[in-house]
């Protein structure tokens, strides 16, 4: 394979590279500032300053105090511990019959950091109810609302999808939740970056973001918890700082995160209209260079970067690998460890036919996309998009009854 | 300069896919690629979920992790050491469809299956390779031990053993079609077994010393019995008519078996009778749900028909043909005159009776190492 290949990155919501600044700020945290956090001398103190500092940043993101952000190894632990900690913290509601189950209440289209520990909490005997969404992906508040009984305790509906970019109503949730007294967890690791974030404007009580989709290091992530919620742990060792987590804190990471969370709540204002323009020029290009295809999820609210396409007659898993040969990098579905694809319970969740499902691909742009890149990505795309389809049997007949 | 030279000198500059299974007869034909300066892309096939039927795993055996076969790790591996791009597809779907589910359905039908050359006519040689186009790649490389060459005179792809018979897998590809062969390419057939672990010891693969696999690549450890029933448990489906009578060629009955798919025609042990002579399975009547047990020489057939047959070095046979046969993978080939039938069938006549001759598995006619045809046992 030819090194010097043009490579465009269109996978931004699969991660992110670390910005720069970035990496800069975490740099004398490896070799030189190596003290743990917890530790008293001057090593420690020195370290333990700048999680602090970074601890400030994350809050400032999203409008939170410093006292209500945990830092994680990532966003799946911050959705994992708001739910099973939650979850196991909660009483059973008053007016619930004795012998009554925990129940919580989510959506279709969860990230698989949600999904899965639900499923495992099933497992454990709390009752779950999954809401459907409609063909955008949105959930109806009012169906949330309906979802809602006495045994509720816990309400977790993502702020932003990661395949679709859709935006949930979790405002109008929170309303409903605060009404019924009832814990609102959203993951908000898509939305982070993205959108203006502000924890007592949206009104949930727990809220997670991750620092490598807001160009910060993996390996980080944080749970906003808001004051007087009670929260079992999930892990339990020494030297846990003063969020309750334990385990050294991972401070190069945290430093990164602190200073993502910077740049992000800086570079917003600027950066979210410039992505938005390149995603609909984006758009634009592809409906106009290639036959029959559609925007998953585009009458909803979107965030900025997501371009979720359909390209009818095109095998999404072929086309991501063709695309890869060619230097473009998108995604299709979940990707899974072993870098399968399987059929994204999101596409199904909106109603997707499991050949259109198989047939979407995922375009995520970001802060270093150009347009150079785009004009690339459209010189590039369709004409992949003409090979697969020329080599399906199905195209060709359908292309040959359109001309009949 | 011929059509096909045409073809070849075009296809020259395309890269090849290479189908990396993780083992290290692929991984070699990788690196042989890679070493002749080709453009290689690794493709690698999911087909089986490994988690399923856990209660198969053997006895403190640690789940697999989520999606992966270690073996598809392995390919990666394979693929980051030689600089090359690697993919895995999922091809659960399929495999279930055309190789698990036949195979099941197979053994309770009361025939004993060959699911890998199910696999490699349905799985490997279709989807894959059309998958291989459609990234760009005309040709795909695996890992058998077999040849392909083409006639100029007949016009034709034909396939021929491994010159390492222990190795030869053609027994396994007799269904190939002349497309299929066109765009495939089997490295490994000129070389032996050993040559090949030096290729990939000098290549320094990660896989070099890895050990071979033998096994149904879904069925761990060879229990087909346990992983038939597993299977349809899991599926919610029930075992037909598990019980029956266990009874000789001339009406006798000896006892009850337990199910006809924990049979195979030639099988002597577990049987569960015993009557002071050897005897064997000699048939199994799905109709009546009966084991049939006869004698050794009850279990030799003069004849077989056998159906659904691929020629390869020629469309169709005008006259009957005089070939070897194997009607085993591990089965001495044997003289016989192939008499093709109206339908697509043909029928076999051994010159001597052969023993267990076992509806479901395939009869592959040879002339020489050139591979006539092929086609499942009735």
């Amino acid at each position: 394979m030819n090194a010097a290949m043009r490579r465009v990155y269109l996978d931004y919501n699969a991660t992110t590279p670390v910005a720069p600044e970035v990496l800069e700020a975490m740099l004398p945290f490896f070799a030189g500032n190596y003290g743990n956090a917890s530790s008293i001398h001057a090593f420690g103190q020195k370290c333990r300053a700048a999680v602090e500092g970074a601890r400030d940043s994350v809050a400032k993101l999203l409008g939170a105090r410093a006292s209500e952000i945990v830092f994680t190894s990532g966003g799946t632990e911050a959705d994992n511990l708001a739910i099973f900690g939650a979850v196991s913290a909660a009483p059973l509601p008053a007016g619930s019959s004795a012998g009554e189950r925990k129940h919580v209440v989510t959506t279709t289209v969860e990230h698989a950091a949600v999904k899965s520990p639900c499923e495992e909490l099933e497992r454990r005997g709390v009752e779950v109810t999954y809401v459907p969404v409609n063909r955008e992906g949105r959930v109806c508040p009012e169906k949330i609302a309906g979802a809602i009984r006495p045994e509720t305790v816990l309400i977790s509906v993502m702020l932003a999808n990661n395949e679709l970019g859709t935006l949930e109503p979790v405002e109008r949730i929170a309303q409903f939740a605060a009404e019924k007294k009832i814990l609102l967890h959203t993951d908000a690791v898509q939305a982070a970056g993205k959108l203006a974030l502000d924890v007592h404007r949206i009104g949930a009580h727990l809220l997670s973001i991750s620092a490598h989709k807001i160009y910060g290091p993996k390996g980080v992530g944080a749970l906003y918890v808001r004051e007087g919620t009670q929260l079992d742990p999930l892990l339990f060792g020494g030297h846990g700082g003063r969020d309750g987590r334990p385990g050294t804190e991972n401070v190069p990471g945290i430093v990164g995160m602190g200073k993502a969370a910077d740049l992000a709540r800086m570079q917003l204002a600027e950066g979210s209209p410039r992505i938005a323009a390149l995603r609909d020029r984006f758009e634009r290009g592809m409906l106009a260079a290639i036959p029959l295809v559609r925007i998953n999820g585009c009458c909803a609210p979107r965030t900025p970067n997501t371009s979720n396409l359909l390209f009818p007659h095109v095998e999404a898993e072929a086309l991501v690998i063709a695309l890869d040969l060619k230097g473009i990098a998108c995604s299709a579905g979940a990707a899974c460890s072993s870098g399968t694809v399987e059929p994204s319970h999101v596409l199904t969740a909106i109603g997707l036919p499991m050949p259109d499902a198989h047939a979407s691909v995922r375009f995520s742009l970001g802060r270093y996309t150009t347009d150079d890149d785009l004009a690339y990505a459209l010189d590039v795309i369709p004409p992949v998009v003409q090979r697969l389809r020329s080599l399906n049997p199905q195209w060709r007949d359908a292309a040959v009854a359109e001309k009949a | 300069m011929s059509r096909a030279s045409e073809i070849e000198e075009s296809k020259e500059r395309e890269p090849i896919a290479v189908a990396m299974s993780g083992g290290v007869d692929s991984s070699t034909v990788a690196a042989i690629l890679c070493e002749r300066g080709e453009s290689v892309i690794g493709l690698t096939m999911q087909l089986w979920d490994q988690r399923r039927l856990p209660e198969l795993r053997p006895l403190g055996t640690v789940p697999q992790r989520c999606c992966s076969l270690d073996d598809a790790y392995d390919a990666r591996r394979v693929a980051q050491h030689l600089g090359i791009p690697h993919y895995v597809l999922n091809y659960e779907d399929r495999f279930e469809e055309t190789v698990v589910r036949p195979f099941v359905d197979s053994y309770l039908a009361g025939s004993t299956p060959v699911p890998c050359a199910q696999c490699n006519t349905h799985v490997k040689f279709d989807p894959l390779i059309e998958t291989a186009r459609k990234i760009g790649a005309e040709r795909l490389a695996t890992g058998h031990y077999a040849r392909i060459r083409f006639n100029e005179t007949s016009g034709r792809y034909e396939l021929l053993r491994a010159v390492d018979e222990s190795k030869d897998q053609s027994y396994f590809l007799y269904g190939l079609t002349q497309e299929q062969m066109s765009r495939t390419i089997f490295p490994l057939g000129e070389l032996d077994k050993l040559s090949v672990r030096e290729i990939a010891r000098r290549a320094a693969l990660p896989v070099a010393e890895k050990p071979e696999s033998q096994e149904i690549c879904f069925v761990p450890s060879g229990h087909y019995v346990q992983f038939i029933e597993s299977y349809l448990t899991e599926r919610g489906e029930s075992l037909p008519e598990e019980e029956g009578e266990i009874v000789t060629t001339g009406g006798e009955v000896l006892g009850r078996h337990q199910g006809l798919h924990r049979f195979t025609v030639g099988q002597r042990r577990g049987l569960g009778v015993a009557v002071g002579r050897p005897l064997y399975v000699v048939s199994l009547d799905r109709g009546s749900n009966r084991v049939i047990v006869g004698e050794d020489e009850e279990l030799r057939s003069a004849a077989c028909d056998v159906r659904a047959v691929n020629w390869i070095p020629f469309a169709f046979p005008e006259r009957p043909v005089r070939a070897t046969v194997k009607i085993r993978n591990r089965h001495e080939a044997a003289s016989a005159t192939i008499e093709p039938l109206a339908g697509g069938g043909a029928r076999v006549q051994f010159d001597e009776p052969q023993r267990a001759v076992t509806p479901g598995q395939s009869a592959i006619f040879f002339d020489g190492d050139l591979v006539l045809g092929g086609g499942a046992i009735v």
